[in-house]
């Protein structure tokens, strides 16, 4: 066993490496103390009860928030190949786009800014539309979509991103079956492509089912490894105490202070 | 009779030809500007930044009198003062845009009323205020010239991370830095053509010329380059027939401009083939798919 695991750290290079990371707002932590790695290739799946820190974690992860303490290490990826799919999508959905236009500023990465999109581009695009099933909708503009069309859209640029570090928060939220089952043959895509996927997911039998190892989340870890390590009872109850309000009246994290000292 | 009312006025006089070039450059400066502030909903931001301008205005009106570059400079200096200003206490605090820009603007609106009251007489005050396109000299018509060139020029550079910032910030914020400078020099371009307006229309009407037309683009097209081509279109008809009514009816140019376009936004609004009034209330029957 041990030497498997020798072999398996000397295999798998660690793609993300979380030291010590405390993220949060207003000096108020909301991910605490996280320390850890994930391995490039990994399919992790995020779970913990609301408030957990799981998009806090994912916006210092992606670079949109600068972490409080603490480091977050991604083994030489540019910001570019990071694609990250947010919640609740910040999307101006009345702002006059066609989903074919919205979709191909996922070819940032070759384009830039003044990059054509010449066919080759195209016929990306097109290819990333078929392949979420939203072949037909090139010109339509981007407010007439339902919600499952939408996520199936930034499903298409996420794809275009051409990534090897994808994050993912909450994609299968309010989205029916049928479209979380074509979402989720995307994700499995990925995986074997060997990109680093990671999600944030309440669906405990999705997770179950296709995420070979988890990190569960209470603001704090609470248990990070191979699934069906992690999803127990115990942790889940575990999980399920985090108080979520901050504390006006918190002290300065005495942790921090030990840390600093030895830093 | 067509011939009299609509063409004669620019063929028979020299200050009428000046007029429309210096009105065409305008909007094609202007109009895109006006179509992103509406998408950006940063109509009123427009208007706040025209008032910032005043002050700076006025304290080249204070050192030189009615000196156009002077006056013109001034007006850059507290334009880009009060965009920068205020965007920056945007981006680093929790201020939102118009709650800071209220606040620089409401400051130096005062300080350019101040101005203005020690120095000067209610003439050169509307001047200011109101502008005069029917006095366009070369200068005056070729920094128009200018600025209208280098805006298109500096859209052009800054459009695709302008459209994704408008979209989607969130995005482009994990694949670029390109947004923050983007938008300042977004709000630059809007100092520079307002500016530019009040050579025409003065402070207080210049952001007419870039907001009405964006407004009535609106109603009539569904994706952003048809609604900043019909914008131009629409601004540069309303500065014809304004100049042609100001020319048979007295009525001032500027005001005659913005007449015209307000008239154009009604008949859109009514009329417009993408959500107008009339098109809501007798709705062409559904389809089968």
């Amino acid at each position: 066993m041990g030497v498997c695991l020798a072999f398996d750290e000397v295999k798998m290079a660690a793609q993300l490496q979380f030291r010590d990371v405390t993220l949060g707002y207003d000096r108020h932590p909301a991910v605490h103390h996280l320390s850890g790695e994930v391995t490039a290739g990994a399919l992790l799946a995020v779970v913990g009860p609301n408030g957990a820190g799981k998009s806090t974690l994912f916006r210092g992860l992606v670079g949109i928030l600068r972490p409080l303490a603490g480091t977050i290490l991604t083994a030489g990826l540019d910001t570019r190949d990071i694609a990250y799919l947010p919640q609740t999508a910040d999307i101006d959905r009345s702002f006059p786009i066609s989903v074919f236009d919205f979709v191909g500023t996922g070819l940032w990465r070759q384009t830039g800014l003044f990059g054509g999109i010449g066919r080759e581009a195209r016929g990306k695009i097109e290819k990333a539309l078929s392949a979420v099933g939203l072949s037909g909708f090139e010109n339509r503009g981007i407010g007439t979509l339902s919600g499952g069309q939408m996520q199936r859209m930034l499903f298409a640029r996420v794809l275009l991103q051409d990534a090897r570090l994808i994050v993912l928060d909450e994609p299968f939220n309010a989205i029916d079956a049928k479209t979380s089952a074509d979402l989720l043959a995307l994700v499995g895509q990925w995986h074997a492509e060997k990109r680093t996927v990671l999600a944030a997911l309440h669906d405990m039998e999705l997770v179950r089912a296709h995420f070979p190892e988890t990190l569960l989340l209470a603001r704090g870890q609470v248990a990070w490894g191979s699934t069906a390590d992690v999803l127990t009872t115990e942790n889940l109850l575990e999980a399920r105490r985090m108080c979520e309000a901050f504390d006006d009246s918190a002290a300065a994290c005495a942790v921090d202070d030990k840390t600093s000292q030895a830093a | 009779m067509v011939y009299d009312a609509l063409i004669a006025p620019f063929i028979e006089f020299e200050f009428m030809r000046r007029a429309l070039a210096a009105v065409i450059a305008l909007s094609l400066g202007g109009a895109p500007i006006g179509v992103f502030l509406m998408l950006r909903r940063m109509s009123l931001v427009g208007d706040a930044m025209a008032h910032a301008i005043l002050p700076g205005a006025a304290i080249g009106f204070l050192l030189s009198g009615l000196n156009l570059f002077a006056m013109t400079a001034g007006g850059l200096i507290a334009g880009f003062t009060v965009a920068i200003l205020a965007g920056v206490v945007a981006r680093i605090t929790e201020l939102k845009e118009d709650a800071s820009l209220a606040t620089f603007y409401l400051a130096s609106l005062a300080l350019g009323v101040t101005i203005v009251s020690i120095k000067g007489t209610n003439i050169d005050l509307l001047h200011v205020l109101f502008g005069n396109i029917l006095a366009m000299d070369d200068q005056t018509l070729l920094v128009i010239a200018f600025n209208a060139t280098i805006t298109l020029a500096v859209l052009a550079v800054i459009y695709r991370p302008l459209v994704i910032e408008s979209v989607d910030p969130v995005f482009l914020r994990t694949v670029s830095r390109a947004g923050a400078p983007a938008h300042l020099v977004f709000l630059a371009l809007v100092v520079v053509n307002l500016v530019n307006g009040f050579q025409a229309l003065g402070t207080l009407l210049a952001v007419g010329l870039m907001i009405l037309p964006a407004g009535i683009a609106r109603f009539w097209s569904r994706d952003i380059t048809g609604m900043i081509s019909i914008a131009v279109a629409s601004a540069i008809v309303s500065g014809y027939a304004g100049l042609v009514l100001s020319f048979q009816t007295r009525v001032p140019s500027g005001p005659a401009i913005i007449l015209v376009a307000a008239l154009l936004y009604v008949v859109s609004v009514l009329f417009g083939s993408v959500r107008g009034v009339i098109r809501q209330m007798f709705p062409a029957p559904h389809l089968e798919a």
